[in-house]
């Protein structure tokens, strides 16, 4: 019965999304009445169904139900609970589902929170609901995860061990909450453009769903690199994969975007320029989505293999991305508003930081679709990995960073710029000292290390510099709160990021047992590898003592798993943090006699990489905390601002 | 030197990941140069990895072939042209300058440009007004400070 209710479900909610998107339509043209109210009860409808389409989907997996396809396909009875659950959506089928299920959730919100008056809410609730439409349909064409086995296997294939990790567990979603909720940016874009109400007040009510986006890409980001950093076994944080920067992308516009809307918000200014990032930033998840799921990416002939969901999401492409850009193109000359700044202001600043953000957005995108449609084209295979990314994105990002901290020292409309360098000039101080001081102690020396070192504390020291300095003039709100941590969390990751370049040591070695090696001032002495077993792996692992000064101050043991229900093996890399530096020990494959290869980094600060990124999100939950506490406390006052 | 030939016409034979030797050069110099040189080169079956970060072993047996090349004389783009005539441009993380990658290499410039231009106009368009509506009204300049 599961699948069949999950079934009535979706296609139920499909009729409900239909409903949604011409009822909002409607809507939007006259003021409020019938057809807004009938969009809103479609949107609580939607969110109805597909949740319990997903919730029947979740049963289905945690029950091992293997008469369902997808099921068989990605589950095993002797998974732990935790992967059967989050097994949901660790396949295309239930991935689709759950992006359903987040568009559905912020679907809801936007009719429920009713923010930008009834004819641009309703007109957002459209929008939603043709893209709410366009994914269910997907889903019941070309990806339906109910589909029944006859006869059901008394066993399922089981899941990727590579998916069997905490971290993994919960990065999708985190993800698609943030692609997702840029489609509710994209929403009020195109309401903004048909309505012609693209104002302040409709980017103070796309703002909390552009925030929400943005801190979830950030930590899904954030938790996507650290998961490739411990289960990889090989010390790197980012690869410049391009599933990787398929989420990169949407973050930097998601970046850009907040930061225009912020000058359109207070002054209006730049109206048409965050529409447009609004519909830059959803397309480029679209995109992203369809690099992942089609399979292009492994080979461009891989979209051939399974040539109707790669067509089905390259027309919804088409058409989301194009008929925005058609509606941009005919309504956005009628938005301009004529702002008036100096060159030297708050505003100058922002379009810099959405100059150069796009252009970094701009040149990943080059470097990561050039390969394919090179080969598409002429039939010639190149990579383009980090060092094409170093070359081009490094230098763009630096000058960016480099002018962070004068942001928020500068007025709207006319700044000081005197008094923001006078204020600044002590955190330019200790970065030149910082710069100079790693210059003299990091052997070998890396430039870029050294100028990342630079650049991120003159991040934090203006940061922190800015924070003090509102604080004694009373203007320490949450806005500055958001500021300060977001720009802060950046320079934190960035010290990471340098002092890797600058100071990662590595060895490895073929240990027999009671052998050992030495690395950055460690130790490591093999002590033996031996047999062992979790729920549904089996695994050798390593004991391996880690010596310092010849003393033995901790045991760390990594391990080899392998997963007979998959039929894989992957590596399990034992990270041990001493102080604020990562000792990072994996186990490589058995070289005859008991003797096993060791490979060691010693990643010092390698934690601040990751922390910075929460400490990033932590910003925009500040600015999201403090617009949603402004509207629950003071509605009345907030409906007049608007 | 005699010992890293034998162990490479050894690897040869044996064509597996199985060598009793770890992948080490003993002469220091020489194995920097191959780290150097497997971190500029690509895995050819993981997503992205370097030679020197792929766990594949595929992987495992370019980073031995690029210390037999060494072993044997090789200077470091000799190397790199002995893989490149065998997997192509392909093998390199970073793609050489040349007609097709034109617009590769120098799109992040025509971005930078492009919108540079863009973004000039914006600004002296608004420095325009902003002079226009500046003039005998000064106290524009007092509505700035951020407090919501």
């Amino acid at each position: 019965m599961t699948g069949e209710i999950g079934l009535l479900a979706l296609c139920l909610a499909l009729a409900l999304a239909i409903v949604q998107s011409f009822a909002g339509l409607a809507g939007a043209r006259g003021s409020g009445g019938n057809a807004a109210a009938i969009a809103q009860g479609a949107a609580m409808g939607l969110l109805v169904f597909v949740s319990l389409a997903f919730g029947a989907l979740i049963y289905a997996f945690v029950v091992s139900n293997f008469s369902i396809l997808d099921v068989a396909q990605n589950s095993h009875t002797a998974k732990p609970l935790l992967y059967k659950l989050t097994g949901a959506w660790g396949n295309h089928e239930g991935s689709m589902v759950l992006w359903v299920f987040v568009l559905s959730l912020y679907s809801a919100f936007i009719a429920f929170a009713q923010r930008g008056g009834a004819r641009l809410t309703s007109a957002a609730l459209g929008v939603q609901g043709l893209l709410a439409a366009a994914f269910l349909l997907f889903i019941l064409l070309t990806s339906n995860p109910f589909v029944r086995l006859d006869p059901p296997p008394f066993e399922g294939a089981g899941l990727n061990p590579l998916l069997q990790d905490p971290g993994l567990a919960f990065h999708p979603p985190l993800l698609y909450f943030g692609y997702v909720g840029l489609s509710a940016a994209f929403a009020y874009a195109a309401a903004g453009l048909i309505t012609g109400e693209a104002d302040a007040s409709w980017a103070r009510a796309a703002r909390p769903f552009m925030l929400a986006a943005w801190i979830a890409l950030t930590l899904g980001i954030t938790g996507g690199s650290w998961w490739a950093y411990y289960t990889l076994g090989w010390g790197g944080f980012w690869f410049w994969d391009p599933v990787e920067n398929a989420s990169l992308m949407p973050w930097l516009i998601a970046t850009a975007l907040l930061h225009s809307a912020l000058a359109t918000e207070r002054t209006g200014a730049f109206r048409t320029w965050s529409v447009l990032l609004a519909i830059m930033g959803f397309s480029l998840s679209l995109v992203g989505t369809f690099l992942v799921r089609s399979g292009v990416l492994t080979s461009v002939h891989a979209f051939a293999n399974d040539p109707e969901r790669g067509f089905f999401i390259l027309l919804m492409l088409i058409v989301a991305i194009g008929g925005a850009l058609a509606l941009f193109a005919w309504r956005a000359p009628k938005l301009e508003s004529g702002t008036a700044f100096h060159p030297v202001s708050r505003e100058m600043l922002l379009l810099l930081n959405n100059l150069l953000l796009t252009a970094a957005a701009a040149t990943v995108f080059v470097g990561t679709l050039y390969p394919l449609a090179l080969d598409a084209w002429l039939g010639k295979k190149i990579s383009v990995g980090a060092p094409y990314f170093a070359i081009t994105f490094a230098p763009i990002f630096a000058v960016l960073l480099f002018l962070v901290p004068f942001g928020p020292r500068l007025g709207w409309r006319r700044g000081d710029l005197h008094s923001a360098v006078r204020v600044l000039m002590p955190a330019m101080g200790v970065a030149v000292v910082a710069g100079i001081a790693v210059l003299a102690i990091a052997r070998p020396a890396s430039a870029a290390g050294d100028g990342a070192f630079a650049l991120a504390t003159w991040l934090i020291a203006s940061s922190i510099i800015d924070a003090l300095r509102r604080n004694r003039e009373r203007s320490f709100g949450w806005s500055a709160a958001a500021s300060t941590l977001a720009h802060a969390g950046l320079g934190i990751s960035l010290i990471g990021i340098a002092a890797v370049l600058c100071w990662k040591s590595e060895a490895s070695d073929v240990l027999a047992p009671g052998k050992s090696l030495t690395v950055g001032g460690y130790e490591l002495r093999l002590r033996g590898v031996e047999d062992t077993q979790g729920p549904n792996y089996f695994a050798k692992r390593g004991n391996i003592d880690v010596l310092r000064n010849g003393r033995v101050i901790e045991t760390v043991s990594p391990e080899k798993r392998t997963y007979p229900a998959e039929g894989q093996a992957i590596s399990k890399t034992a990270i041990q943090t001493t102080g604020i530096s990562d000792l990072y020990v994996a186990l490589g494959d058995e070289r005859g006699h008991g003797s096993w290869v060791v490979r060691v980094y010693v990643n010092p600060l390698a934690p601040l990489i990751w922390l910075g990124g929460i400490v990033m999100a932590l910003g925009g939950c500040a600015s999201l905390f403090g617009r949603l506490r402004l509207w629950v406390t003071k509605p009345f006052a907030y409906a007049a601002a608007e | 030197m005699m010992r890293a030939v034998f162990i490479g016409l050894f690897a040869l034979v044996l064509g597996s990941s199985a060598l009793a030797a770890p992948e080490k050069l003993t002469n220091p110099q020489q194995e920097a140069r191959a780290v150097a040189l497997q971190k500029q080169l690509r895995c050819l079956v993981c997503q992205g990895e370097s030679l020197d970060e792929s766990g594949a072993p595929l992987a495992a047996d370019l980073r031995r072939l690029i210390r037999e090349r060494i072993t044997a004389g090789d200077s470091d783009s000799a190397v790199k042209a002995y893989l490149v005539a065998r997997y192509g441009d392909f093998i390199l993380m970073k793609p050489p300058v040349e007609r097709e990658t034109y617009l590769l290499w120098f799109a992040p410039l025509v971005f930078l440009a492009a919108g540079g231009a863009v973004v000039w106009i914006v600004a002296s368009r608004a420095r325009r007004r902003f002079g226009a509506e500046s003039q005998g009204n000064d106290h524009v300049l007092e509505r700035t400070v951020d407090r919501t």
